[in-house]
């Protein structure tokens, strides 16, 4: 557009100028009605009504240059603000007034952004969508009788055949939550009708299978509050606002005001939707129970806080949801927002906002967004609320506390992340003293356990002597060991050790700058235990020399104790020696071992360790996974670091595969491509020679699949390790309480079996890929129900 | 739409006015390099802040490629800011939404785009080996060696360091 042409005659060029100067005219006016069109309904010094009075006239002036982006402008706004919805069809159903075939043509815009939606497997647009439509026949752009058929077609989706509960549940949820919206206009209208419709759709529910419902419960108890599935609590609210009669007074309406106007209009009817068939690499939305963790009694005297089967506690609660989608990119913006929250004279608002959070947070399988992400929207709000957010946060924190018995361990370890990092923003602040009782409870208990766990975390944010200072002395037993090296041979007892004369010349040694292999000088005088008799040296396989291992690792890395660069430093300048050292997976589990000793006293040091140690292939996932389930682990077993090294482990494995994948991925296409162009471009001799040589080779190709195939079946043993550690551990839990007549519900079992599901929930996609292996493998028919209840329910979540 | 959409969603992760007077570049490759970074520098620290501390707040956002700690040029001790590196893009910039502007060891630390680490760039760049903030400022910070180089010479004048 800015190129100028040197001969251009003036007359030409006068030409182009002008059509440049309007073009970006064009582009002006097109900004100023994106942003109306954004900021209708926003706080305004006019009323609502006559700003969408305004704005249909402006927009109907410009719609003959304009329409198409209109068209686009309105249909993303619904989309992407749906608590704005009824504000954008009341505008279209102005427009359609004014303009017939304006309300043609937006209906037939939007139902073909509907079945993109649908078939791009954007879920919850497509939802906001579906409810869109839905309202238009409030503001008579459509007419009741095809809206109903398309709900009926939709319905009609859930009792096909063949095809994932997942899908079919979606296509009832959608038209369940769009019923608030229209129910009363098809109540009106059509009411045998949506009668039949909501009679099918009760059928479906009861048939349908809640298998996965007790996977993903925060609590695994019913009470105070049920964890309901989501669909079984959005069909109580819809019937209850049946029952009713489809009254509900939460959706600001502003048609209301224009229905003279609107009513004069046309309707039109939809064109027929077929939704997509399903293939099979589809995937839809997983199924989700209703956090609830207050109920009326919970909050203060004031506005009342709607019952658990209210129509407007779906609602509020989705509104307070769509907020966090829409704004968690910018937390000062999310609290500001959540905070003027449209009705909150009608609410006890801060609560909602804190249930709809946690209820976030303690999603199961895993949280929408970072943990960190709520953690700061929290503080946030905080400081915007100073007199009140921060007491609710302080009751909500107690009313967990209390319940946290039963609640999901990966919720728990949330739970703990949070505590300790919101703690660590308010000066570690809390009244400990209110939860002296537990310093009498078993140390397993998941109460203790929860304080051991926030001081050891809020420990890793501050300070030893800043733990201490800020407990009570009652607490003493809870707070952490001070984090520091444990290096036995610089210790009392020391002389009678096998490898200290060793230790103390490598430590000369490595003060001295000296080289791998001056190091693995020193070592090699060291005689190995594991060895039976004398045999000459190069006589059989030799096992590893765990001696050798453990002055040199716990030597090595005392001296780099000083901070984690200094033990960074020290692998990465002897890395040739770990190397050496960490021949067999056995060896490798000793080096593992002998990073715990050292530093069993600083839990994340030996993460971070870990975690290098992969990094740089000093150990592997399987060793790691195989040392975390040994003997000498098992009594840590219910301290979050043990399953936070396992989680790291699993997620650098499944980082490893998709990022090979994603190579592989684009290999192909580009080959792909260069196939395809080159075919094209036989004559253009020089640059077809560059594009073969920009091209992945076949070869390229074929090695990246062997890699990826290697790394899948890293992968999938990996995960054949972890999941049959636990069956074996846990079976012979049961088997052992079963001999002795005990109780095997003990809180190491039920910690135990909380953190095999949690395996399955975090990691589901990955596992997903093994499932038909670890049926026939491992979780069959002949294992305790209880363990073999978990892997089915883990199954349920995407059947 | 994109582009009120945009603004909505990103100023938390926009570039700073700060740039880097000893960069080895022009301006806008400074810029270039600001944009598409995953490294971050973080300031306002305690001189008592350790590494340990800055890898447990900072994991929260993803994966760190390594913590280089801001040292004073002549004692090589912590002189209150470091450098975070990620692996990607993506983490830096849910550091810059989520752990900018909240607190580490009490104190509210702030979080910029850096165009990348290069040797020499840890050690502080005020006359007595500090930062240079902590030259000029005039209050009493007892996490960052109390008074303000400057004035603190004005207390006791016969103890000039050099």
């Amino acid at each position: 557009m800015n190129r100028r042409r040197a001969h251009e005659e003036e007359d030409g060029y006068e030409r182009l100028h002008r059509k440049r100067r309007r073009v970006s005219e064009n582009q002006e006016i097109e900004d100023r009605l994106e942003s109306l069109i954004l900021r209708v309904g926003e706080k305004s010094s006019s009323s609502l009504e006559s700003n969408l009075e305004g704005l249909a006239s402006v927009l109907e002036a410009d719609l003959s240059t304009f329409r198409v982006k209109i068209l686009r402008i309105l249909t993303d706004c619904a989309i992407r603000m749906p608590e704005k919805c009824t504000i954008y069809a009341t505008l279209v159903g102005l427009l359609n007034a004014k303009n017939y075939n304006f309300g043609g043509e937006f209906v037939d815009y939007i139902v073909k952004t509907f079945k993109e939606n649908l078939k791009t497997g954007k879920w919850n647009a497509a939802r906001y969508c579906l409810r869109f439509i839905s309202d238009l026949v409030n503001c008579h752009v459509l007419a009741a009788s095809s809206l109903i058929t398309l709900l009926e077609s939709l319905v009609d989706c859930a009792n096909e055949d063949g095809v994932p509960q997942v899908r079919r549940d979606w296509f009832v949820f959608a038209v369940l939550s769009a019923l608030p919206w229209v129910g009363r206009e098809l109540y009106e209208k059509k009411e045998s009708q949506l009668e039949h419709l909501l009679v099918t759709i009760e059928v479906f529910l009861n048939k349908r299978s809640k298998k996965h419902w007790p996977a993903l419960k925060v609590w695994s108890t019913d009470t105070p509050h049920l964890q309901e599935e989501y669909l079984d609590c959005l069909w109580a609210q819809i019937k209850k606002l049946r029952q009713d009669n489809w009254s509900e007074k939460h959706i600001p309406r502003p048609y209301l005001a224009f229905d003279s106007i609107l009513c004069e209009a046309l309707q039109h009817t939809l064109p027929s939707i077929q939704p997509p068939p399903h293939n099979d690499n589809d995937t839809y939305p997983m199924p989700r129970v209703i956090f609830r963790m207050f109920d009326y009694t919970d909050c203060p005297d004031g506005p009342v806080l709607p019952g658990a089967h209210s129509i407007e506690r779906f609602l509020i609660e989705e509104h307070l949801h769509n907020i966090i989608e829409a704004y968690h990119l910018e937390r000062k913006e999310c609290a500001a927002q959540l905070l003027c929250f449209p009705y909150k004279a009608k609410i006890p608002l801060e609560y909602c906002i804190v249930e709809v959070i946690f209820a976030e947070l303690f999603n199961l399988p895993r949280p929408r967004y970072l943990e960190i992400c709520y953690g700061s929207i929290l503080i946030e709000l905080c400081k915007l609320q100073p007199s009140s957010m921060p007491q609710v946060l302080a009751q909500a924190t107690e009313i967990l506390f209390l319940r946290i018995d039963t609640m999901n361990v990966a919720c728990f370890d949330r739970f703990v992340n949070w505590f300790s990092y919101h703690l660590s923003n308010f000066q570690y602040r809390w009244s400990w003293e209110d939860w002296e009782g537990c310093t009498q409870l078993d140390l397993d208990h998941p109460k203790p356990r929860f304080i051991r766990e926030v001081l050891g975390k809020c420990l890793r944010l501050s300070y030893h002597q800043r733990i201490k200072d800020i407990t009570p002395e009652t607490f003493s037993a809870f707070v952490p060991l001070k984090p520091e090296p444990i290096y036995k041979y610089s210790m009392e007892g020391a002389a009678s050790l096998p490898g200290t004369e060793a230790a103390h010349q490598l430590v000369v040694c490595v003060r001295n700058k000296c080289t791998p292999e001056e190091a693995l000088n020193v070592l090699r005088e060291l005689p190995n235990p594991l060895r039976e008799g004398e045999q000459p040296a190069a006589a059989q396989a030799a096992p590893h020399n765990p001696l050798k291992i453990d002055v040199f690792v716990q030597t090595l890395l005392n001296l780099g104790s000083k901070s984690i660069s200094h033990s960074f430093a020290a692998i990465s300048k002897f890395h040739y020696v770990f190397k050496i050292l960490a021949e067999s997976e056995e060896a490798q589990i000793c080096i593992l071992r002998n990073v715990w000793e050292l530093w069993q006293r600083h839990p994340q040091m030996v993460c971070v360790l870990v975690d290098k140690m992969l990094k740089t292939q000093i150990v592997e996932c399987s060793a790691v996974a195989t040392w975390l389930f040994s003997k000498e682990m098992a009594p840590y077993f219910t301290h979050g670091y043990l399953w936070e090294v396992l989680h790291l482990t699993i997620d650098k494995m499944n980082k490893h595969v998709s990022k090979l994948s994603g190579e592989l991925q684009e290999a192909r296409e580009a080959l792909a491509r260069a196939d395809s162009s080159s075919s094209d471009s036989e004559d253009e001799g020089g640059s077809k020679k560059k594009k073969d040589q920009d091209k992945p080779t076949e070869e390229a190709v074929e090695r990246m699949e062997e890699r990826l195939e290697a790394a899948h079946m890293d992968q999938k043993r990996l995960f054949l390790i972890v999941f049959q550690r636990f069956i074996m551990i846990l079976s012979e839990h049961l088997v052992r309480c079963d001999t002795d007549a005990r109780d095997p519900v003990t809180h190491w079992y039920r910690s135990t079996i909380g953190r095999l599901q949690q395996v399955f929930l975090v990691h589901h996609e990955q596992v997903q890929k093994y499932s038909s292996t670890l049926e026939t493998l491992l979780f069959t028919q002949d294992l305790d129900p209880h363990i073999l209840d978990v892997f089915h329910q883990f199954v349920a979540l995407t059947a | 739409m994109k582009r009120s959409y945009d603004s909505m969603v990103n100023s938390s992760i926009e570039i700073s006015s700060y740039r880097d007077q000893h960069f080895k570049g022009s301006r806008s490759e400074q810029e270039r390099l600001l944009r598409m970074s995953s490294t971050l520098y973080i300031g306002n620290l305690s001189f008592y802040t350790t590494e340990e501390q800055i890898y447990e707040l900072f994991s929260k956002c993803g994966d760190i490629r390594r913590v280089i700690m801001g040292l004073d040029k002549y004692k090589k001790t912590p002189c209150g800011f470091c450098f975070v590196e990620y692996y990607t893009r993506l983490d830096s910039e849910n550091c810059m939404r989520y752990i900018n502007g909240t607190r580490l060891d009490d104190r509210i630390i702030r979080c910029d785009w850096d165009a990348g680490f290069v040797e020499g760039r840890q050690y502080g760049r005020g006359k007595t080996g500090g930062q240079v903030r902590d030259e000029y400022r005039t209050d009493y910070d007892g996490g960052r060696g109390g008074y303000g180089k400057i004035i603190a010479q004005k207390f006791t004048p016969n103890t000039l360091e050099r």
